[in-house]
C-alpha cells in the first residue's frame, strides 16, 4: 500500500514537472520577435492574407487562450501543424524519433562498456601504473563535454585516419529496404550486415562522442564501489576459500558494487540524451535534436514545442523507471 | 572528486594536485593576458579578408605565408589573430555568465535550503522542471528568441546552469544548518538573516567557489556551441565556435581552420575543470 502510494505521488510530481515544462516553453516562444507566418508567405502577400494565416495557425488569440487550445490538443495527441514542413507535427517528431533513440542507446552500450573496462581493470591492477594511467585517462574524459570529444573524432577519424563517415546517418546511395525509422535495429532484423556496417560506420564517432564522458563517470564510481567493497569480510573469505582474483572481483565484489553505479546510469542517461541535440548537428545526424535546431532557426513554433515536450517527456520517464528500478532492487526501500 | 579520490593518499598525491593547480591556473592567466591584449598583439586584423590569401597552411607546411603563422581560413583572414580574438568572448562570457548564474543559483540555494517551507517547495519544484529541459536545445531556444548577441548569451546561460548552484548548496545548506555551531548562533541571539551569512554561508562558500570554476568552463562551452549553430554575436568579432564551424565545413580542405580554435576552446575548458577539481581537493579536509 505505502509503495503504491509512493508511485502514486511520484507520477504525480512527473505530471506537475510536464506541465511545468509545457507552460514555460509555451511561454517563452511567444517571445519570438520574427512573425513566422510573414515568412510562409510570397512577397506580394495583403495584410488580409496574412491576417487569415494567422487565424488560421490560432496566432491573434491571447496567450493563455493559444495555450489552452494547444494543451487540450496535446491531451488529445495533436501537437499541431508544422509552419515550415506543412506536416502535423507528431509525424514529424515520431519519425526522427527513432534515429535518436538509437544513437542513444548506442551510446550508452558504449559507455558502460568502456567504463565498466576502465572500472575492473583499475581494480585488477590497483596500484600499478595502468591504474594510475586510467584515472588520469577518466580525469581527463570527465573534464571535457561531448561537443569537444565530437570535433576531436571529426578530426581523428574523419580526416587524420579516415576510417569512419563523419556526416549523415547512413549512404543514401545504397539500397534501403527500410519500413520503419529504427534503421539499425531493421538492419539487424533483416540479417542485412552490409547495412549494419555501413550504419554503424555513420553512428560509431557521434555515440563515441557522447560515451566518453558517461564511461568516465561509470569507471569512476564503479571503481570506488568495488574498492569499497573488495575490504568486506565476505570477499576476504572468498579469497581465503582459494578462489583466484578475477573470480572475486568478479563473482564476489562486482553483484554488491554495482547498484550505486545502475541508478547513477539512469540519471546520467538523460544528459547523454540532452547531448544528443548539438552532437547529431555536429554529425549532420538526422535525428530529433538536428530536426530541432532547425525549427529554431526558422521559428517554427509549433515544432518546437513539440519536440521540448518530447524530450522533457522522455527526462522524466527515464528518471521515473530509474526511481522505480531502485525501490525494486532495493529491499530496504521496499519495505522502508 | 575526478583522480584525488581514487588515487589515494600520499605526498606525491598532494604535489600532483598543486602542479596541476598552477598549471590550469597560469592556462587561463596567460589566455587572460593574451585576451586583453589582444588588439595589440594579434598581428594581423582578425577581421581583414583577402580572397588571394584564402585557407594559406600554417609556417611549417609547404605554401605558408610569412607573418601568417597558423595560417588562414577560406575568406583569407588569419586564423592566430582570430584566436587572440575570440579568446576575448570566451573569457568575457566566463566571467560575467559564470558570476552571475553563481549570485542568482546560490542564493536561491541558500534560500531554499536555510528556510525551508515555501521557499524551498518552490526553488525545489522549479529545479525538477528545469532538469526534465534538454539543457543545450534550451539555450539555443533562449538565444533565438532574445536575438543574438553577448546579452543574450549570457542571459541563456544564467537562466538554464542557476539549478548546478542551486542543487548543490541547497544541499550543504540544509546539511550545515541542522549543525550544533547553527543553533548555538541562534541561542546566542543571532537572527536568522545573520546566521545565514554569517554562519552558513562562509561554510559553504568552498563549494560555491569550486562550483564556480567549473561553471565557468561550461560558460565557455555553451558560448562556443552558440556561434557553431550561429547563433552567437554577430561577425563583428570571431568567436571559437564559429571558426570551429567554418572548420567543420571545410574539413577537408583547411583541417588547420578546426585545430587551432578546437586546441584553444579544448585547453581552456580543461584548464577550467582542472582548477576547479584542483580546489575541490584543496579545500576538501577529509582528501587533504
Amino acid at each position: 500500500m505505502r509503495l503504491l502510494r509512493a508511485i502514486l505521488l511520484r507520477l504525480a510530481t512527473s505530471a506537475v514537472t510536464l506541465a511545468g515544462v509545457a507552460v514555460i516553453v509555451f511561454v517563452v516562444i511567444r517571445v519570438v520577435p520574427g512573425d513566422p507566418v510573414s515568412m510562409m508567405l510570397p512577397p506580394g502577400a495583403t495584410d488580409d492574407d496574412i491576417a487569415r494565416l494567422r487565424a488560421f495557425y490560432g496566432l491573434d488569440r491571447s496567450i493563455p487562450a493559444q495555450f489552452l487550445i494547444w494543451a487540450g490538443g496535446v491531451l488529445q495527441g495533436d501537437f499541431g501543424t508544422s509552419i515550415t514542413n506543412r506536416q502535423p507535427v507528431l509525424d514529424l517528431v515520431l519519425g526522427r524519433l527513432p534515429a535518436t533513440l538509437e544513437l542513444s542507446v548506442l551510446a550508452l552500450g558504449l559507455a558502460v562498456l568502456m567504463g565498466g573496462v576502465a572500472a575492473l581493470t583499475g581494480t585488477r591492477l590497483r596500484g600499478t601504473r595502468t591504474e594510475a594511467a586510467i584515472d588520469v585517462a577518466n580525469g581527463m574524459a570527465l573534464s571535457v563535454p561531448d561537443f569537444l570529444w565530437g570535433l576531436v573524432l571529426v578530426l581523428l577519424f574523419g580526416v587524420i585516419f579516415p576510417v569512419f563517415n563523419i556526416s549523415g546517418r547512413v549512404t543514401p546511395s545504397l539500397d534501403l529496404p527500410f519500413t520503419t525509422n529504427f534503421y539499425l535495429l531493421e538492419s539487424i532484423l533483416r540479417l542485412r550486415p552490409d547495412l549494419v556496417a555501413d550504419l554503424l560506420s555513420h553512428m560509431i564517432l557521434p555515440a563515441l562522442a557522447l560515451a566518453i564522458p558517461l564511461a568516465a563517470i561509470i569507471g569512476q564510481l564503479l571503481k570506488q564501489s568495488l574498492k569499497e567493497t573488495m575490504h568486506l569480510d565476505y570477499v576476504t573469505l572468498a579469497r581465503t576459500r582459494g578462489y583466484g582474483e578475477n573470480h572475486v572481483i568478479l563473482r564476489e565484489a562486482l553483484p554488491n558494487a554495482i547498484l550505486p553505479t545502475l541508478t547513477l546510469v539512469g540519471v546520467q542517461f538523460t544528459f547523454l540524451i540532452g547531448g544528443t541535440v548539438i552532437i547529431e548537428r555536429l554529425f549532420s545526424y538526422e535525428g530529433l535534436g538536428n530536426l530541432a535546431i532547425d525549427a529554431v532557426i526558422n521559428r517554427d513554433l509549433p515544432l518546437i514545442q513539440g519536440i521540448v515536450i518530447l524530450f522533457a517527456v522522455i527526462f522524466t520517464a527515464v528518471n521515473l523507471i530509474v526511481d522505480l528500478a531502485c525501490v525494486a532492487l532495493n529491499p530496504r526501500l521496499r519495505h522502508g | 572528486m575526478a583522480d584525488a579520490a581514487s588515487a589515494g593518499g600520499g605526498r606525491g598525491r598532494g604535489r600532483r594536485a598543486g602542479l596541476r593547480l598552477w598549471l590550469a591556473g597560469g592556462w587561463l592567466l596567460f589566455m587572460l593576458a593574451v585576451a586583453l591584449l589582444a588588439p595589440w598583439i594579434a598581428p594581423k586584423d582578425p577581421l581583414a579578408q583577402d580572397l588571394f590569401l584564402g585557407r594559406l597552411p600554417p609556417f611549417w607546411v609547404e605554401g605558408a605565408e610569412p607573418g601568417y603563422w597558423l595560417g588562414t581560413d577560406s575568406l583569407g583572414r588569419d586564423v592566430l589573430s582570430r584566436i587572440m580574438h575570440g579568446a576575448r568572448v570566451a573569457l568575457l562570457v566566463a566571467l560575467v555568465a559564470g558570476s552571475l548564474t553563481c549570485l542568482i543559483g546560490a542564493t536561491l540555494g541558500l534560500l531554499a535550503g536555510y528556510f525551508g517551507g515555501w521557499a524551498d517547495i518552490l526553488i525545489s519544484r522549479g529545479i525538477d522542471i528545469w532538469m526534465a529541459f534538454p539543457p543545450v536545445l534550451f539555450s539555443i531556444l533562449l538565444v533565438a528568441v532574445i536575438g543574438p548577441g553577448l546579452p543574450a548569451i549570457i542571459l541563456a546561460i544564467v537562466v538554464i546552469d542557476w539549478t548546478r548552484f542551486a542543487r548543490v548548496v541547497r544541499a550543504e545548506a540544509m546539511a550545515q544548518a541542522a549543525m550544533d555551531y547553527v543553533a548555538s548562533a541562534r541561542v546566542a541571539g543571532r537572527g536568522r538573516a545573520g546566521t545565514l551569512l554569517a554562519e552558513i554561508l562562509p561554510n559553504v562558500l568552498p563549494t560555491i567557489v569550486v562550483l564556480l570554476t567549473l561553471e565557468m568552463g561550461i560558460a565557455v562551452i555553451v558560448e562556443a556551441i552558440l556561434s557553431f549553430v550561429n547563433l552567437s554575436i554577430p561577425t563583428d568579432s570571431p568567436t571559437w565556435g564559429g571558426m570551429i564551424a567554418e572548420g567543420r565545413s571545410s574539413i577537408h580542405q583547411a583541417w588547420w581552420v578546426l585545430v587551432f580554435p578546437l586546441v584553444a576552446l579544448f585547453l581552456m575548458v580543461l584548464s577550467f575543470s582542472q582548477l576547479g577539481e584542483g580546489l575541490k581537493d584543496r579545500f576538501d579536509p577529509v582528501l587533504r
